[in-house]
């Protein structure tokens, strides 16, 4: 990691600011970087993730198309084909599933099915998961479907100068990055200084330390995560949190090396719990780390239910009070 | 962006036809027919086609393929496709259009891993400048409209030759490509096979359109509808559409009137849903017959050139022949080594575990 000097200013910004000024830094520095989708041109965005870009570096650099989910990855998969590299929004994550043969049968396959001759270097934006209040279709965790595809890169940034590391990394990585930014994190702020170089595609981070308890996180649930650890410091327990960044390729070895040293696991996620990132995660825990675990690996995700009208959703997401509960469990009295 | 008067762009009200199904001259004037070294360039790739068509259907007999679908009776099609194309344009064909791909230059064997079953993809996409062959329907046709538009935004001559059949207009994915390449003014020519059937269902369960390219209206995109066994007229239309397409004109949608002679694949009964007169009725039809019939009563085409023509089709067979009887035993690391570029740590593990297998099996034999 490069060394940032304590006299330069690290600024706070938002998420939102942060993908922004990755998206603004790779078309500045490399010609065959578009971005398109559904909104993202003079509107730049529904969350303005790309506002301000078509005024910068003009029509044939960011663009609107039809209102066609399909359609903008199928056409992006042509651009990746013929030299671009194409960086996609999908407006919504539930939007984003009447384009789900194209990323299943074309965006994850074609390295493959060619032998590494064609190549597709593009990166899909979805904003995912809830918590700001959206109707139904608008706050689906959709990651598990991406990250059972082999062949499809998958990250999801925590805060600031992840979301800009994690978004530059997915533009110039050589095969597809779907990149997953949860919604209720677009406002949060944090230091980022754009030039650092961070962790990349694949690598996890020790967010905080502790030696009781690790807990697992990713997206929006790594404030959550850090909440209950600061919560449960305060009775005496340290928990440590792992935020994930990446979920394909999971970095296995900081997640053993982290578990092995507490023995005890907890993974929030928001997303639903059957056949989740979570579970793939929990079970591959307890695979690996058997011998040292002091307990079964506790899981905190979504209910198995489609995702709750607005009013109703705060019994959805995990909550400090669900994480310390899951910790609670984790068979003190026996160890 | 200006937009096109209406009646500009729908079809003629019958096929574009040059040359009759008896091999008589069906153009208004024997001007209007392409040049005679084109259409001996053609009635090489006819034979050539059929000849595969013949070769591919016996090895799967055989049990060297594991399918073939066949394009017989399609062949003016598919000749007609390729020859209009320049070294830099592209090809995207469906799993029908093996014999396109072949037309296209692509050693035949390296075309036919797919059905063998030793890759998905046996050709270098880049090389041949043909896409892989898509078996998903319609999916290929948007992938045509961005190769297309990378070309616009680069300065760069390319046109795409984008085929697919009449089933595959019934997919989101056609509507979504013809809506691209026409917002985008991207130079893809729509080359609908029009056959008949998808599998077993009949177009009128396709559509209620007067016909497939009437579809190109509702885009802004031309469409013209030709005599799909007539290689001469298909030549024509299509050139058209490729220079159209090349002039900065967008899309172009071409309908073109064809029959499947063969069942769907091998392993499927085409007399559960079509009558024998009906396959007997496009007999006299067939592309090849039609050109020969044509071009031996300008004497353009003698015995002595046909002749060329069948043993150059015969030793294209009896390599493709010879290439596919050897047995191939597929690396099973190639399953783990192009998911990514760089395989992941994951990968590699599994890779190991394979291998790993199979020492253990090679020990214990």
């Amino acid at each position: 990691m490069a060394a940032v000097p304590a006299s330069e200013a690290r600024p706070l910004v938002t998420v939102a600011r942060a993908l922004n000024r990755a998206l603004h830094d790779a078309l500045a520095e490399d010609p065959s970087v578009l971005v398109f989708g559904e909104d993202v041109g003079v509107n730049g965005g529904v969350f303005r993730i790309t506002d301000g870009l078509t005024r910068e570096f003009g029509e044939q650099r960011c663009f609107d198309t039809p209102l066609n989910e399909a359609g903008i990855v199928g056409f992006a998969v042509g651009l990746a084909m013929n030299g671009m590299r194409p960086v996609i929004e999908m407006q919504f994550d539930a939007f984003a599933y009447s384009a789900f043969e194209q990323i299943v049968s074309h965006v994850a396959k074609m390295g493959n099915r060619t032998r590494g001759q064609v190549r597709l270097p593009m990166v899909i934006r979805i904003p995912y998961a809830g918590g700001i209040g959206g109707v139904e279709h608008h706050c689906d965790s959709s990651e598990a479907y991406y990250a059972h595809t082999p062949g499809l890169y998958v990250v999801t940034p925590s805060n600031p100068a992840d979301a800009y590391a994690l978004l530059r990394d997915a533009i110039r990585s050589p095969d597809p990055v779907i990149f997953m930014e949860p919604k209720k994190l677009y406002w949060a702020k944090g230091e980022a200084s754009f030039g650092e170089v961070l962790p990349g595609i694949g690598k996890a981070v020790v967010r905080r330390e502790g030696t009781d308890a690790t807990l697992i996180a990713y997206g929006s649930s790594v404030p959550i995560a850090l909440e209950a650890a600061e919560a449960a410091a305060e009775d005496g327990r340290s928990l440590q949190v792992i935020d994930l960044r990446s979920l394909v390729p999971l970095d296995d070895e900081t997640l053993y090396a982290a578990v092995r040293a507490t023995g005890r696991a907890v993974v929030v996620a928001e997303a639903s719990g059957f056949a989740s990132v979570a579970s793939e995660i929990a079970a591959r825990i307890s695979e690996n780390c058997f011998h040292t675990l002091l307990a079964p690996v506790r899981r905190v995700t979504g209910f198995d239910i489609p995702y709750p009208p607005p009013k109703l959703e705060h019994f959805q997401l995990p909550s400090v009070d669900r994480v310390l509960d899951a910790v609670d469990d984790l068979q003190w009295d026996e160890s | 962006m200006t937009r096109r008067k209406p009646e500009t762009l729908l079809p003629t009200a019958t096929p574009i036809c040059f040359i009759a199904a008896d091999g008589s001259l069906a153009a208004r004037s024997a001007d209007e027919v392409p040049p005679v070294a084109e259409l001996l360039k053609a009635m090489r790739g006819l034979v050539e086609a059929r000849r595969f068509n013949k070769l591919a259907s016996a090895l799967v007999r055989q049990g060297r393929l594991a399918v073939y679908p066949s394009t017989h009776g399609q062949e003016a099609c598919q000749v007609a496709a390729v020859q209009v194309l320049d070294a830099d344009d592209w090809l995207f064909p469906t799993y029908r259009d093996t014999t396109a791909v072949v037309a296209r230059g692509v050693d035949p064997a390296e075309a036919l891993t797919l059905l063998k079953g030793d890759w998905h993809t046996g050709y270098d996409p880049h090389q041949y400048k043909v896409a892989p062959q898509a078996t998903p329907l319609g999916t290929q046709l948007t992938h045509a409209a961005g190769v297309a538009y990378a070309a616009v935004l680069r300065h760069e001559p390319t046109v795409v030759m984008a085929l697919c059949g009449d089933g595959a207009t019934s997919e989101g994915e056609f509507h979504a490509a013809l809506n691209f390449a026409a917002v985008f003014r991207a130079p893809v020519v729509f080359l609908v096979q029009n056959n008949g059937y998808a599998i077993s269902v009949p177009l009128s369960r396709q559509t209620a359109a007067p016909s497939l390219a009437y579809k190109g209206i509702g885009y802004g995109v031309p469409g013209a509808i030709v005599d799909g066994n007539d290689v001469a007229a298909l030549l024509h239309v299509l050139g058209e559409a490729v220079r159209q397409a090349r002039a900065g004109g967008g899309p172009q949608l071409v309908e073109a009137l064809t029959y499947r002679m063969e069942a769907h694949t091998n392993a499927d009964d085409a007399t559960r849903y079509r009558d024998a007169a009906e396959v007997k009725a496009w007999e006299p039809r067939d592309p090849l017959l039609r050109l020969e019939t044509y071009l031996r009563a300008t004497g353009a085409l003698t015995d002595e050139i046909m002749a060329g023509f069948v043993a150059d089709a015969e030793a294209i067979a009896r390599r493709t022949r010879a290439e596919l009887n050897r047995d191939v035993t597929p690396d099973p690391t190639d399953l783990f080594q192009h998911v990514f570029d760089t395989p992941t740590p994951q990968l590699a593990a599994e890779q190991r575990m394979l291998l790993d297998e199979l020492a253990r099996d090679a020990e214990g034999a």
